[in-house]
């Protein structure tokens, strides 16, 4: 009866690891595979796909960041992504603090509101805002004779800042209010004002939830590229790196150049990937706190 | 004791700056969204004329947009069905079972979810390059010796297409969110089950399922929301324009031949839609929530 009931194990045991394995290999050889495609010549993609890299063909690279202007992208969205989280941070923060430690006039109605909008999602809204943004780019146009709003990648910062905002406030007053008042009292009594207080003391205590909502943030701002593709559309425009990569590949198409493509996704992963890697701990852990994406 | 005035300065200039940018970025285009779909706008011009629902009339009628919905709504059904049954299993593994490398295997399965829609059609379209060079198709001829070239960007395969790669990006984020509440059943609620001899498919349908429902009904309505926007993000990015839609994708085309109004018109009732399909979907999953 027992040998029976192990060798049952064993066999439950094996089935577990092979569908566990199974799930691995759908993902680690995809990711791997372009990484491979990233290093080949382009001779070779009309041969066996599973075939190792004749040589380490780096001209790739080369010609994704020079010739294909990744690299001008990458920069494009490495200042789009620091802009929004930064401005992000100024923004939420304080209202955060506000919104859960304060009770005065209209402070419900506000957390209400912020708590609907994480119901809205910017694909709905993608459209009036480009509108908008249109519309105030052809007044300033008629008094100025310039357009500022579209194709700028400060304005598609305060984009994705004001998007991310609902998300963000709902994370921080959640932390925010878990925190002890003692903490203020006292350093009100030590003559503190309420800036003081909340920069110095109080900001400091949330470090935590404030990296959770860095990582979250950075993610969805540097692979986002709906917002980006509508509000940066001039076809000489600031691209970000995901809108180059779409671009890219759809000229893939009918030029072939698989090599370069590929280096392209790699330059878009890379920094995701590696950032991923070191914190993939503290990700899931402050996925779950939030518990809300998409 | 300090000064009211002081305190209120304080707080509204704390709160000021995110109401101005929540404001003006989501409420305002949001209030937008269902003013337009009433109007009719030139596609270069500002100005707008009152249609009342003439708009809502075309749509109802246009085949395109109803079969974007159909494709919609199939999509939530297998995508949803299938993401959940394997991330509920995968995390039950990983929760409850001892094996070894089970960080590394949580750390792989959520990879697809930091990657950019973008990316993954990329990697995408490795795979289901049309010829024996795509790795689908190479998998294929292998096994069955012959040349396989099967047109998996083309129709009919397209929407098939959509949704594998749609599980492959969910399945990760919907299971380390079950873990995460499978972790906080008690163990002992375990141990007493074994004790009376109830076996691991019996524990996972009489303790963790009924455990985690609450979970798995806000899970739910991620997924119906979810899926009607990531459906658009890859249909945008992996399907050549024109070859199959989803409803948001339908909108966005909308907008760039210049149908402003129209194009309003279909997301307000995209909005209703996923809205009205997750209040019944929470309703019908209603159960007395056992107490831990």
């Amino acid at each position: 009866m027992t040998k029976k009931k192990t060798s049952l194990d064993t066999l439950y045991k094996a089935f577990i690891y092979v569908m566990l394995i199974t799930l691995a290999v759908t993902i680690i050889v995809p990711v791997g595979w372009v990484f491979m495609a990233s290093v080949k010549q382009n001779s070779e993609f009309y041969g066996n796909p599973w075939a190792l890299p004749a040589t380490l063909y780096w001209q790739n690279f080369v010609d994704a960041w020079n010739a294909a202007s990744m690299g001008s992208y990458m920069l494009n969205s490495v200042i789009v992504t620091a802009i929004s989280l930064a401005l992000l941070l100024v923004v939420a923060l304080p209202a955060a603090y506000c919104l859960s430690r304060f009770r005065f006039r209209g402070g419900k109605f506000l957390n209400t509101c912020f708590m609907a909008g994480l119901f809205i999602n910017v694909n709905y809204i993608v459209v009036p805002i480009f509108l908008m943004l249109r519309d105030w780019d052809s007044w300033i146009n008629y008094f100025f004779r310039q357009t500022f709003f579209l194709n700028n990648l400060f304005v598609l910062a305060v984009v994705y800042a004001s998007t991310a905002l609902p998300f963000t406030i709902y994370l921080l007053t959640g932390y925010f209010a878990t925190l002890p008042h003692d903490f203020e009292e006292a350093a009100y009594i030590d003559g503190a004002g309420y800036g003081r207080t909340m920069v110095r003391i109080i900001f400091p205590m949330a470090q935590p939830s404030i990296i959770t909502i860095i990582l979250f943030n950075f993610l969805s701002f540097w692979n986002e590229y709906i917002i980006s593709m509508t509000l940066m559309s001039s076809a000489a425009g600031l691209k970000t790196l995901p809108v180059g990569l779409l671009n890219l590949m759809q000229a893939q198409q009918s030029k072939a150049e698989f090599g370069i493509m590929y280096a392209g996704l790699v330059l878009v992963m890379l920094p995701t990937l590696i950032l991923y890697i070191c914190v993939q701990k503290k990700l899931t852990q402050g996925m779950t706190v939030g518990g809300l994406k998409g | 004791m300090r000064s009211s005035k002081s305190r209120s300065r304080f707080i509204f200039l704390c709160v000021a700056p995110a109401v101005i940018l929540f404001f003006l970025f989501m409420v305002m285009p949001t209030l937008n969204v269902f003013r337009m779909s009433l109007f009719e706008r030139g596609a270069y011009s500002p100005t707008e004329t009152f249609v009342g629902l003439s708009n809502f009339k075309t749509l109802f009628k246009d085949v395109k947009f109803i079969t974007s919905m159909q494709n919609t709504i199939l999509l939530i059904v297998t995508v949803t069905i299938v993401t959940f049954f394997f991330a509920i299993v995968f995390a039950a593994i990983l929760t409850r079972e001892k094996l070894r490398g089970q960080n590394f295997f949580r750390i792989i399965f959520y990879i697809p979810n930091i990657l950019s829609v973008v990316v993954i059609a990329g990697i995408f379209s490795a795979i289901y390059k049309p010829d024996t060079t795509g790795m689908l198709n190479n998998i294929f001829t292998l096994l069955s010796g012959r040349d396989v070239v099967v047109l998996w960007k083309s129709q009919p395969m397209v929407i098939v297409s959509v949704i594998l790669a749609m599980i492959w990006q969910a399945i990760g984020y919907y299971m380390v969110m079950y873990m995460a509440s499978m972790a906080a059943v008690p163990l002992d609620l375990y141990e007493s089950a074994s004790l009376d001899g109830a076996g691991r498919l019996s524990q996972f349908f009489e303790i963790t399922l009924p455990l985690i429902w609450t979970n798995i009904r806000t899970t739910l309505t991620f997924f119906i929301i979810s899926t009607i926007n990531m459906a658009f993000l890859f249909v945008k990015s992996m399907v050549a324009p024109g070859m199959s839609d989803v409803a948001l994708s339908f909108m966005y085309n909308q907008k760039d031949a210049g149908l402003y109004g129209y194009a309003m018109a279909a997301g307000v009732i995209i909005f209703l839609f996923s809205f009205t399909l997750s209040a019944v979907v929470n309703q019908a999953t209603k159960r007395d929530v056992l107490q831990m």
